[in-house]
């Protein structure tokens, strides 16, 4: 019988702990357990054995830290042998042991980075480096793929992607969590479970960290939401640290008792981590072997999640964010061709702020690379913020990229009743996991009537269902159309939500505002619609989360609905609205100038809008600005004015900026740069403060700022200062160790772009570190960096 | 809930032994407020033998450093505590949000991050102190890998020692930057006799003319 084959049918064991068992026996600290597998092949054979005798079904092989980035080429031991001894270690015991049928996991464990942006591994790179690993192992004949004791969410699905490119094996993956039931990243057991279902692996569950009595409250989470079997592998209780040695203190039948009660519950796999031995894994089986487990029940739930929570869709109207889309928005579209993601990630924090669940992402424009953009903001929307996204892109390329390196299990955005659509998308799902918005049109268009989307809605159904995709990955767009070309058209889409909530117990969406095209104030209509769909069974809804008026129609109809206990959202987001909307006179008489030195944004921004009414802008930015910045800037240098002020003077300079931009565009004036300038964070540094600080400064001085981010290899640096024809570049690094890179950017900025000039920061350079590595200007603040291009750039 | 020294938070901050006034220091406590929610404090230590060479060859019996600095703070113990703490890394997802849209209050989370992590480490150590006094050892102050002429590459030893990327979810950069940020490893030296100065922080560094200096 094969594991899988196994699987669900009855209780399988897995062994205890490895590490813990080593260090008894001699393993220094510090020292790679995976050299064991060569250097004391008897003892690894043996422990192997003693878990087999103890009653173990599933061998986990010695191979925790076995990568390239412990093991690098050229190292005392290659990987491949280190691998392949392991399984072999295994193998032997199998066969020395005999009895009832035994299994092989290979043990996949984190590479010990972290992914970007937090840390320095590259998301594919991780994808490889597991690859190698399971790519040996399959070739030497393992059973099954364990990857354990994941601590992110994102280096978990990095794993399980590299299983699913290089095997058919089953994957089961386990993670860690904290007592307080999260994932170091943040995840916790809903946002997991999503991520890794999607994924289709065949088992989940938890290992390490905890001892069973701990892990008892998370496995009956993991056991509520999860439909696939659910592993439990804990330590022998929390460890504790005795003269300065970590110990582990629950015995095993101490350990047993617990283990048993989980099985109960609904585990199906049970085992040991750290600090557990044969004598617990024996107790383990001995005890538990007779239990007949509780079937695993399909959860009939709709989730997304992102790197640290889950959204469920159902009964609550789930609120859609749909401002990231260029679609009607000038300023939108300009900053995509500019490629100010600034703005995007404020268009996605404002949303969140205003109640936004799930933030949709739409960046197609026809005269930009969609596929690189979607990418990279997705990337940044999830560094930041910690909403699921929805992709929505009808490129099949970028759709796939963003679904590939997004940290959760997203929302999709959109399939239809096409053939071809659905044969390009449902793989795509299937492969990456996913809940799919489902259009309810199909080859001959969009069906008039409600038997007709309904129809589209069941084929979507079906087909998806051939893929191995459940309707309850699907939500069904009922399709908003306006109103104003068919009066009767808002009935049909409203009926139709009813009939997929009513007949299939089906998810629905829409987008809200489409009900509207053509009318005069369209809030009202969209507002009202939005409660009238929501009253029909819709289940998310795409609005604009900024709007008051759809924002009203939310709240009420969940206090109205018995959706909102106590009217506790209601009276959260209204009780006090009375005070707020209250005209504003009471105002003290305050003047641009001193707005922005008090570092006041929204009264600096409303006293522009006020002053530009009678004054030309480019007075504003001189008479006023200016001599602003100016006196907080000396204040800085003087020392009577410090860092938060400087920048919080920055930000009330930069809004009032944003009104007098307005009025440019509005004038079709064009607002004179000063000149560009690069600004990065080199390579290998991760830390990017200061570059921001002298950012915000420089762009209030007018300057054109290219922003390369952090971690930015020099070409890139060059390359852009060659195509932009950039005559100053501002270089960031912390540490010395990082240092050696500015040189080399240097360097070959000298090389490749002579007329070039280079300003430096940060916290370990002095002027005389600066000149050494051949740097322009060692600017030892951010004032310092405007003074030095104010000189070079006149 | 960890204590913040708002005291600390203004000097990280540049403001010396200054003031300063009340916008900031509700920025402050709002930074306080939203970073509390967010920490996952994860700290560690094993102890080992401790040699000092003549040569200036320190030997942790895991690991050996060459480091003038380290030796002087070394001398007279016979044993170390290797140690490590983290935020976690919800506190770096979420000083760069600020730091990406809103710098103002970004500079201020980092300022207070900065607090915390060495209010966690005081915190540890004192616990450490306690379970140790009690057998007789007595600490030295924490000295860390990159202060003074102990190699910032040690940190590789540290964090491979202790198992931080699993225990503690600690890892390091290529470039030996620590992720999460707001990290701290060291060594602290343990004798059987009392030290009556313990000189630590920016009392023992030699750049005098540092503008963050206490």
């Amino acid at each position: 019988m094969t594991i899988r084959e196994k699987l669900g049918k009855e209780l399988i064991f897995f062994d205890g702990g490895t590490g813990t068992i080593l260090q008894e026996q001699g393993l220094k600290a510090g020292e790679l357990p995976e050299v064991w597998n060569i250097e004391h092949r008897d003892k690894i054979v043996t422990l192997h054995k003693n878990y087999l005798t103890a009653g173990a079904d599933i061998l986990k092989t010695n191979t925790f830290g076995a990568n390239r980035l412990k093991f690098p080429e050229g190292g005392a031991y290659c990987l491949k042998e280190i691998v392949t001894v392991a399984i072999d270690n295994a193998k032997k015991a199998v066969e020395e042991i005999g009895g009832k049928q035994r299994y092989i996991a290979l043990d996949i464990g984190p590479t010990g980075k972290l992914l970007k942006p937090m840390g320095d591994l590259d998301f594919e790179d991780a994808c490889t480096i597991f690859k190698e690993v399971i790519q040996i192992g399959v070739a030497c004949g393992v059973d099954l793929i364990l990857i354990e004791t994941m601590s992110d969410s994102y280096e978990a699905k990095a794993a399980v992607l590299a299983a699913k490119e290089s095997c058919d094996l089953p994957v089961f993956v386990t993670t860690i969590y904290g007592e307080n039931g999260k994932l170091l990243t943040g995840g916790n057991t809903e946002s997991t479970v999503a991520l890794l279902e999607g994924l289709g692996v065949d088992a989940l569950g938890i290992n390490c960290g905890l001892g069973p009595v701990q892990m008892k409250g998370i496995c009956e989470q993991l056991l509520k939401y999860a439909s696939i079997p659910v592993i439990v592998n804990p330590n022998a209780g929390l460890p504790r640290s005795e003269n300065g040695k970590t110990v582990f203190d629950v015995t095993p039948k101490q350990f047993t008792d617990t283990m048993e009660e989980i099985a109960n519950m609904g585990a199906w796999l049970l085992g040991g981590c750290c600090g557990t031995t044969p004598s617990h894994i024996r107790a383990l089986v001995d005890r538990c072997h007779t239990i007949s487990p509780l079937p695993i029940e399909k959860k009939d739930r709709t989730v997304v999640s992102s790197y640290s929570q889950a959204v469920v869709i159902g009964k609550k109207p789930v609120i859609i964010g749909e401002r990231i889309n260029p679609t009607g928005k000038s300023k939108f579209k300009q900053a995509l061709r500019d490629h100010n993601l600034e703005y995007i990630l404020n268009e996605g924090l404002t949303q969140q702020e205003k109640g936004a669940h799930i933030l949709d992402v739409n960046v197609g424009l026809p005269e930009i690379d969609e596929v690189a953009m979607m990418e990279e903001v997705v990337k940044e929307l999830q560094s930041i913020l910690d909403l699921p996204l929805q992709i929505d892109t009808s490129n099949f390329e970028a759709m796939e990229r963003a679904m590939r390196i997004y940290n959760g299990k997203p929302m999709i955005n959109s399939v239809n009743g096409k053939k071809e659509v659905m044969d390009a998308v449902f793989p795509l799902v299937k492969k990456y996991g996913g809940v799919v918005v489902g259009l309810a049109l199909d080859e001959n268009g969009i069906p008039d009537t409600v038997e007709g989307r309904v129809a589209v809605a069941e084929k979507i159904y079906q087909t998806a269902q051939s893929y191995g995709i459940e309707k309850k990955d699907i939500v069904i767009d009922a399709l908003a159309m306006t109103i104003s070309s068919d009066s009767s058209s808002a009935l049909v889409t409203l009926e139709t939500l009813r009939r997929i909530r009513d007949d299939y117990n089906g998810k629905t969406i829409l987008g809200i505002s489409n009900i509207s095209f053509g009318l005069p104030q369209r809030e009202i209509v969209n507002s009202n619609f939005y409660t009238m769909a929501m009253q029909n069974g819709l289940s998310c809804g795409i609005i604009n989360p900024n709007s008051d008026a759809m924002m009203r129609s939310y709240y009420a109809f969940k206090a109205l609905s018995n959706l909102d206990a106590q009217c506790s959202d209601y009276i959260a987001h209204y009780a006090n609205q009375a005070s707020v909307s209250a005209p504003v006179s009471a105002k003290t008489d305050m003047i641009l100038a001193q707005s922005i030195e008090k570092g006041l944004k929204e009264r600096a921004g409303e006293l522009t809008a006020q002053l530009i009414q009678n004054k030309e802008a480019l007075d504003i930015i001189n008479e006023e600005l200016i001599p602003a910045l100016d006196r907080v800037g000396k204040g800085f240098e003087k020392g009577t004015v410090f860092l938060p002020q400087l920048l919080m003077s920055a930000e009330a300079a930069k809004t009032a900026f944003e009104v007098i931009k307005k009025q440019f565009a509005k004038s079709g004036q064009v607002q004179e740069k000063k000149g560009k300038i690069i600004l990065a964070t080199v390579k290998g540094d991760i830390h990017d403060i200061g570059k921001n600080i002298v950012k915000v400064l420089l762009e209030n001085y007018s300057y054109d700022v290219i922003d390369l981010g952090k971690d930015v290899p020099a070409e890139v640096i060059v390359e852009t200062a060659l195509k932009e024809k950039v005559r100053l570049v501002g270089l960031s690094a912390l540490m010395t160790t990082t240092v050696v890179n500015m040189k080399e950017t240097i360097q070959l900025i000298r090389k490749r772009k002579p007329d070039t000039k280079v300003v430096v920061g940060g916290a370990v350079l002095t002027p005389e570190y600066a000149k050494s590595i051949g740097a322009d200007c060692y600017a030892k603040d951010a004032m310092a960096t405007v003074h030095y291009a104010q000189e070079i750039l006149v | 809930m960890i204590l913040v020294d708002r005291k600390e938070v203004l000097r990280y901050l540049g403001y010396g032994k200054k003031k300063a006034d009340a916008q900031i220091m509700q920025s402050i406590e709002d930074a306080i407020e939203k970073l509390q929610r967010v920490v996952q404090p994860r700290w560690l230590y094993e102890v080992f033998p401790l040699t000092l060479h003549l040569d200036g060859t320190i030997d942790f019996h895991c690991f050996q450093a060459v480091s003038k600095n380290l030796s002087k703070n070394l001398t007279g113990c016979e044993q170390v505590v290797i140690f490590a703490a983290t935020l976690g890394i919800q506190v770096d997802l979420l000083v760069e949000r600020y730091v990406k849209l809103q710098i103002s209050q970004g500079v201020i989370m980092q300022a207070v991050a900065a607090a915390m992590i060495e209010q966690v480490c005081d915190t540890c150590q004192e616990t450490i102190r306690q379970q140790m006094e009690q057998q007789g050892w007595y600490l030295r102050p924490r000295f860390s890998p990159g202060y003074g002429d102990f190699a910032l590459e040690h940190q590789r030893d540290v964090i491979s020692v202790l198992q931080c990327p699993k225990k503690i979810g600690l890892t390091l950069t290529d470039s030996l930057l620590m992720a999460p940020t707001k990290s701290v490893t060291a060594v602290i030296g343990l004798s059987r006799t009392k030290q009556p100065c313990h000189r630590h922080g920016c009392e023992v560094c030699e750049k005098t003319d540092c503008a963050f200096r206490r």
